[in-house]
């Protein structure tokens, strides 16, 4: 399986799936959400309903895309841009099977991290630039918490970066040929998914659009296919999210022989899609306050934590000696 | 390379000439962001991939934002705009630009003199990175976490409220 791709087939590759499935989740959320709440949902169009999608699809495409006049044209233009290109960008460091790979960067994560980090501008200047009391409220709460959340997101990662010695995706799913990292990294794993959830901010996190009390919150003067790409691009960051969670602490494509390491991923990567929306479907949404508390007070202090245990037992283990010269 | 790294350095300092020239504050960090960005594409190129990733996260992804944050808040419309124009004349530009050219000539003058190096001659893992922090420089990390710490202190203190609970049938008040 080493020898190498056309490295343009994987960027079709990538982009082509990611681009594909995205829309496709929101017609399995619907499905599946339905289905927990003892109801039908979407089963019209095609078999299953799968053609919702394309009927929401070209809905969007025919609606007035309308830009308010009280708004910054150009920001308002800019950031629902911003969150589908961050989030296609960090695709690029995912492998999906050995040598499929776009950008074998060494420095992987940390990448990963800087695009999330630039993905808050998206929630941060829609906003503003919408112009509007309850846009620019979202949008506070939303930059407050992806800023706090953002934090211990990349504490989290760094127990696994500890014990693979490499920031490279691709070698720290090769060091879990023995044991997946979510064994000895089980409290790094539950701090990056929650980490995670709140980075896309869905259900139980999602603060910035709330919209019981702030209709929409940022992208409430959003429509057509502004406002599409912002729903794309929460759906995208889904899938990233399942598949980091899959490739840094579920082994990536590593499996049994019987199927080819794509198939053992996209299994992975789903079944924590569909955590994701079960997660929606079943956890009311925290008070605002609550939330930074938690995150502050709660996951911090365990993610530091976490961290100096583990390099204190890597320390141990390499029998590193002890030079302290008073 | 040669040609990528001559393009972000262009693009770097055109976006940091429209962040002083912008007269919306917004506008003039968001390019300050494209400028950061510029900034970390010029450090991966000359072989630091590490510092470009920091200068993204930190920068761009952190400090930017905090500051686009307060910003917001202070919910600034056209009079701050209108304020800008007034304060920003041509004038106020001859004093800093007369000290940049200065700058500049320096610049120019130590980039000839000095030996020449090649671009991405040898590229600076994340490893060595650790290595050199930690072992020469460990004092100064120190020093910088403890000036951090303080901050933190600080800022806590500052903005620590007394709790008050209000509720419709439950009027109370802690400490």
């Amino acid at each position: 399986m080493n020898e190498t791709i056309n490295p343009w087939l994987i960027i079709a590759g990538i982009l082509g799936g990611a681009l594909t499935i995205a829309p496709g989740l929101i017609w399995l959320e619907r499905r599946l959400l339905a289905l927990w709440q003892d109801r039908y949902g979407p089963n019209r169009a095609g078999p299953f309903g799968v053609l919702v999608v394309l009927a929401d699809t070209i809905k969007l495409f025919f609606k007035e895309d309308w830009i308010p006049p009280f708004a910054d044209k150009l920001v308002f233009v800019i950031a629902p841009a911003i969150v589908a290109i961050t989030v296609l960008m960090s695709f690029v460091i995912i492998p999906i099977a050995p040598g499929f790979i776009v950008a074998d960067f060494n420095i992987g994560i940390l990448f990963f991290l800087a695009m999330s980090s630039m993905g808050a501008y998206s929630i941060i200047l829609g906003g503003w630039a919408s112009n509007n009391k309850y846009a620019l409220l979202g949008s506070m709460r939303g930059a407050a918490q992806l800023i706090s959340y953002e934090v211990f997101m990349g504490l989290s990662l760094m127990g696994v970066v500890l014990l693979t010695g490499s920031f490279r995706v691709e070698d720290i799913v090769n060091a879990q040929k023995d044991m997946w990292f979510v064994v000895p990294q089980f409290v790094g794993f539950v701090t990056f998914l929650i980490a995670g959830i709140a980075e896309t901010h869905r259900l139980p996190f999602d603060i910035p659009e709330a919209e019981s009390e702030l209709i929409a919150g940022f992208h409430s003067e959003y429509s057509g296919m502004k406002f599409g790409l912002f729903f794309v691009g929460e759906y995208l960051g889904i899938m990233l999210i399942s598949s980091l969670v899959t490739c840094l602490f579920f082994g990536g494509w590593l499996g049994p022989d019987f199927l080819p390491p794509v198939v053992w991923f996209l299994i992975k990567m789903f079944a924590f899609i569909f955590l994701f929306i079960l997660l929606r479907a079943s956890l009311p949404r925290p008070r605002y306050d609550q939330l930074m508390e938690f995150g502050w007070k709660i996951l911090l202090p365990i993610t530091l934590l976490n961290l100096m245990i583990t390099a204190g037992i890597i320390l141990y283990r390499s029998g590193a000696e002890l030079n302290i010269i008073f | 390379m040669q040609i990528a790294f001559y393009i972000a350095a262009f693009v770097a300092v055109l976006s940091t000439v429209m962040v002083i020239t912008r007269f919306n504050v917004i506008h003039a960090l968001l390019y300050l962001v494209v400028s950061f960005m510029a900034m970390a594409v010029v450090f991966f190129i000359l072989g630091a991939p590490f510092a470009a990733a920091l200068e993204v996260i930190v920068y761009a992804g952190a400090i930017v934002v905090l500051i686009i944050f307060v910003i917001m808040m202070l919910n600034q419309k056209e009079e701050a705009v209108d304020q800008e124009k007034k304060w920003l004349t041509p004038s106020v530009y001859i004093g800093p630009a007369i000290l940049s050219v200065l700058l500049l000539g320096e610049l120019i003058y130590i980039i000839y003199e000095g030996e020449s190096h090649t671009i991405g001659q040898q590229v600076v893992d994340v490893k060595e990175v650790g290595k050199t922090l930690y072992g020469p420089y460990i004092l100064a990390v120190e020093l910088s976490g403890m000036l951090l710490m303080a901050g933190i202190v600080g800022a806590y203190h500052l903005g620590r409220q007394k709790k008050k609970v209000t509720h419709r049938f439950l009027k109370q008040t802690e400490d």
